[in-house]
């Protein structure tokens, strides 16, 4: 990164300002088009396409900041830490900068979408640009009123000052700068004079968490708004058949009951995809009432009865079907160097092992619900989504209505970790509203959302190594999953470009039961099977294992593979920290150590599990986690998103378990599907690597390598290699405990 | 439909609810308190917990019927303006991510430092644990609830 870097795009196109009618000036800017989660790291930022703004700074006459920021808040900080960006170039003191959530007028925002954990990686130039460019305008205002030249004058803390010491504030020349061409060329600060980024900052919604003020979906309300219950298929692969309602519509508090899914089934029929069952275009009964609790018990009710419709598939099957494909020869090979097949025929030994991971719900602590309301004007939707600007396209092909009638608004999530990818729900809650011509709030019951939803799909890896003369020569990693596979950017993970002989080879069963993104998509359970298997190789390798990786990791920056993701100088930097940081090989009598590193999602990460065992039982009293993510914008959100990640981490791959029985899911709440509790967390100690490279995400990375960093751990105190998620179900390790 | 008085946050609010409703869903859509959070609805993850008469109790699990004459604090009236002692440690250390579970630990959270305002680590851990925080905040929890038995005591 180049301090002071011109940028090159017309920035006419990409900034507008106009003075406002109350005072003060506001500048809009295009946020999103430069940060969609699923777009490539934009090589050429001129291809960029501003046409639209969808984000505003708002400058007082008093020099007060307010920044209208159209991102919705998951749980990862962005909503602090991207106008920590802006406000950052724009140069004003953070205490003086207002954030708002972007809901002030939804024509502006009908294009937002939500980052996952490549938000602030692709908005770091964007939106400082943003802020230097408005900077820039205030400083020609100024140069103009004082007559002087602008490269006389320089702004800080929202105060510009000239060569004869003459000072003005930002809020005295905004009306002037309103005014004013925008500027070309403007340039952005050297990282060494950052005063807000890189400072701990505290989440901007604080104030109205602790104190319970609405901010989330299920908490929006209007005027005359019914409450909704979806009733769906109770298993993957049944629709419904027959339904008496009369119980239900006899209770004081049901409006109506009415059956969804004509609207669905066409919307399917025109070629959009189904992520789920939810809208796998089977009849719903929906119970409309008065309150949530109305419709909960109206649907209770319910009664009706449920043909199969497709084949009723259970984790049993599915373990034969992945085995069976395991063993077979039909793959799509990822990646391919070398000859694996002769390294391993010229091995001294040939070591090869399992791994197996379940299904996992995503389990967001606010349920899946959205507010619609349909009417012959327009369609409003306001909820939790991260994908508005697909869900605004899917409303408006569901209704047959043109796009500029769909207006989306977000909320706060409870939690997204991929599930609020989907706009299954958002679908339903348009879909009754259009039926009964009123305001609804569609709402999940845990058992709802952890029943009928997108799950992480079932997955097993085989993954075998060739070692001659001490050395690894050759290395094979086979993946049979339900539904999805990896995409292509996983093969080009570590260890491709240390080995030789290097080969990766998917297959997969196409199910019936949804499956999708979740948190770490595509590396959560690859890191933990990767990384268990290299310890046992190091072990039959009889080398140490940390050094193992260094020196695999000096063969990739002896050989450069310009396909690679990784940056090996990055991965053994993390790794010698970590090694540092956490006494590794002298931790006390009773406490085992397990070793564990991974890039993913653009950051590399080192960790080092400490458990002990206590009466049989393993626990997790610390992590040791180093993270190299570049530039850390926000220390506070920082530190809460490792943490967190590698809570969770630990949680999914020690105790939550799931499948499905005859295509019914095994447990829907919480009384049988186990969550990390704190009795469980041990302390997580987190380390940044220090330097001045463009942020990387957060939210993902530290999740994926813990769950081998503890496994690895639980060797050394067992004996037992792990290799079946969850471990605590699977390995006779100690009790299966819930709540 | 059976009406109901209720003292809320020291205001007495009549509903009209039938008598199993859970006192969750009359705070949220009849009075409009949506800071009382609904995680699981069987009394699981400690999303929904209010005071009653000083105890943390889980408001998905109480019916309306029960609450009558008792003495029911949320989140909304836990303090004036957001300075009880353990929202504002809350507030310290920036314990939120998501959000959406913080109202019921900072409910049990309090609950719990007003019987106990110098607590060991392990009873903190063993109060907080049956509240469940999906985003995983459970180290800024715990910290955070120190930090308020501090200004406590
Ligand atoms: S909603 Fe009451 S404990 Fe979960
Ligand atoms: S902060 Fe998200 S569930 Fe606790």
């Amino acid at each position: 990164m180049t301090p002071s870097k011109t940028m090159t795009f017309s920035r006419r196109s990409f900034l507008k300002s106009s003075a406002l009618a109350s005072g003060g000036i506001l500048i809009g800017f295009n946020l999103f088009n430069a940060c969609k989660p699923d777009a490539k790291v934009p090589v050429d930022i001129s291809q960029l396409n501003f046409n639209d703004f969808n984000a505003f700074i708002k400058i007082s006459d008093e020099g007060k900041v307010t920044i209208f920021s159209p991102n919705p808040e998951i749980g990862q900080g962005v909503k602090t830490s991207m106008p920590m960006l802006i406000a950052e170039e724009l140069d004003v003191a953070w205490d003086d900068v207002y954030v708002e959530q972007g809901v002030l007028d939804t024509n502006n925002y009908t294009r937002q979408v939500a980052g996952g954990s490549q938000s602030i990686r692709f908005s770091w130039e964007p939106l400082r640009q943003t802020g230097a460019t408005a900077k820039q305008m205030l400083v020609n205002a100024a140069a103009a009123k004082w007559g002087v030249d602008a490269s006389e004058c320089t702004a800080k803390l929202g105060v510009i000052t000239n060569a004869n010491g003459d000072t003005l504030g930002y809020g005295d020349v905004v009306k002037d700068a309103a005014g004013m061409e925008v500027p070309e060329n403007v340039s952005l600060k050297d990282p060494k004079d950052f005063t807000i980024i890189g400072k701990a900052t505290g989440n901007v919604d604080i104030d109205k968490i602790i104190t319970g003020k609405p901010l989330f979906g299920l908490d929006y309300k209007e005027e005359g708004m019914v409450y909704a219950s979806v009733l769906r298929p109770p298993a993957f692969g049944q629709v419904l058949d027959t339904f008496d309602a009369s119980a239900a519509k006899a209770l004081p508090g049901v409006i109506d009951v009415i059956v969804i899914g004509e609207k669905a089934r066409k919307f399917l029929d025109k070629g959009f995809i189904s992520w789920t069952s939810v809208i796998s275009g089977t009849d719903k009964v929906v119970v409309v009432a008065k309150t949530t609790w109305d419709a909960i018990k109206g649907k209770k009710a319910i009664k009706a009865t449920w043909k199969n419709d497709t084949p009723l598939e259970s984790t049993e099957n599915h373990d034969k079907i992945l085995f069976d494909l395991l063993d077979g020869d039909k793959f799509d090979t990822q990646r391919s160097d070398g000859d694996v097949k002769k390294a391993f025929a010229q091995a001294d030994k040939v070591i090869e092992r399992t791994y197996e991971a379940p299904f996992l719900p995503h389990n967001c602590m606010e349920p899946m619900n959205f507010f619609a309301n349909v009417t012959p004007e327009k369609v409003h939707l306001v909820g939790p989504i991260q994908t508005p600007e697909e869900t605004a396209k899917v409303a408006a092909a569901l209704l047959d209505r043109e796009l500029e009638d769909i207006e989306v608004e977000m909320t706060r999530m409870g939690g997204g970790f991929g599930r609020r990818l989907y706009c299954d729900f958002v679908i339903e809650a348009a879909e009754i509203s259009n039926a009964i011509n009123k305001p609804v709030k569609m709402i999940s019951t845990r058992e709802d959302d952890m029943g009928t939803g997108v799950y992480r799909p079932s997955t097993k890896y085989r993954i075998a190594a060739s070692i001659k003369d001490g050395k690894l020569t050759g290395y094979h990693l086979k993946e049979a999953c339900v539904n999805g596979n990896m995409y292509g950017l996983i093969p080009n993970f570590f260890p491709a470009a240390a080995v030789e002989n290097y080969k990766v080879d998917t297959t997969n069963y196409k199910s019936n039961i949804t499956t999708g993104a979740w948190r770490a998509p595509y590396t959560n359970f690859l890191a933990s099977a990767e990384q268990t298997f290299f310890d046992e190789l190091a072990e039959e390798m009889g080398v140490d294992r940390i050094q193992l990786h260094l020196d695999l990791l000096e063969n990739v920056k002896n050989n450069p593979d310009p396909k690679i993701e990784y940056s090996p100088e990055r991965l053994q930097g993390v790794i010698k920290l970590a090694v540092e940081k956490s006494n590794w090989g002298k931790s006390e009598a009773g406490v085992y150590q397990g070793f564990s590193v991974y890039y993913c999602h653009n950051s590399h990460v080192a960790e080092v599990a400490d458990i002990v065992m206590d009466n049989g039982t393993p626990t997790v009293k610390k992590v040791t986690c180093v993270v190299d993510c570049g530039i850390v914008v926000n220390p506070m959100g920082a530190l809460n998103q490792v943490k967190g990640g590698v809570i969770d981490g630990i949680g999914h791959t020690m105790y939550s378990d799931f499948g499905f029985n005859n295509g019914i899911p095994l447990s829907k709440n919480f009384d049988t599907y186990q969550l990390i509790r704190m009795g469980q967390t041990p302390k997580v100690d987190v380390h940044f690597i220090e330097n001045e490279l463009a942020p990387t995400g957060l939210g993902e990375p530290t999740l994926p390598p813990v769950g081998a960093a503890v496994a690895n751990a639980i060797y050394k105190a067992t004996g037992k290699r792990l290799t079946k998620q969850p471990y605590m179900s699977n390995m006779n390790v100690g009790e299966k405990v819930i709540g | 439909m059976p009406t109901f008085n209720l003292k809320i946050n020291n205001e007495t609010h009549t509903v009209e609810a039938d008598m199993d409703t859970p006192l969750l869903w009359v705070l949220r859509d009849q009075i409009d308190l949506v800071g009382t959070k609904f995680g699981c609805g069987i009394g699981q993850c400690g999303a929904c917990t209010v005071h009653v008469d000083g105890n943390a109790m889980r408001s998905c699990l109480l019916q309306v019927s029960q609450a009558e004459g008792m003495n029911i604090t949320t989140i909304e009236g836990l303090s004036e303006d957001g300075t009880h002692p353990v929202q504002e440690a809350w507030k310290e250390i920036d314990v939120p991510q998501c959000g959406y579970c913080q109202s019921g630990q900072i409910m049990t959270a309090s609950a719990f430092l007003s019987k106990n305002p110098n607590p060991s680590d392990s009873q903190i851990r063993n109060a907080m644990h049956g509240n469940i925080c999906r985003c995983a905040s459970y180290n800024s929890i715990e910290e955070a609830v120190k930090v308020a038995a501090d200004k406590l005591s």
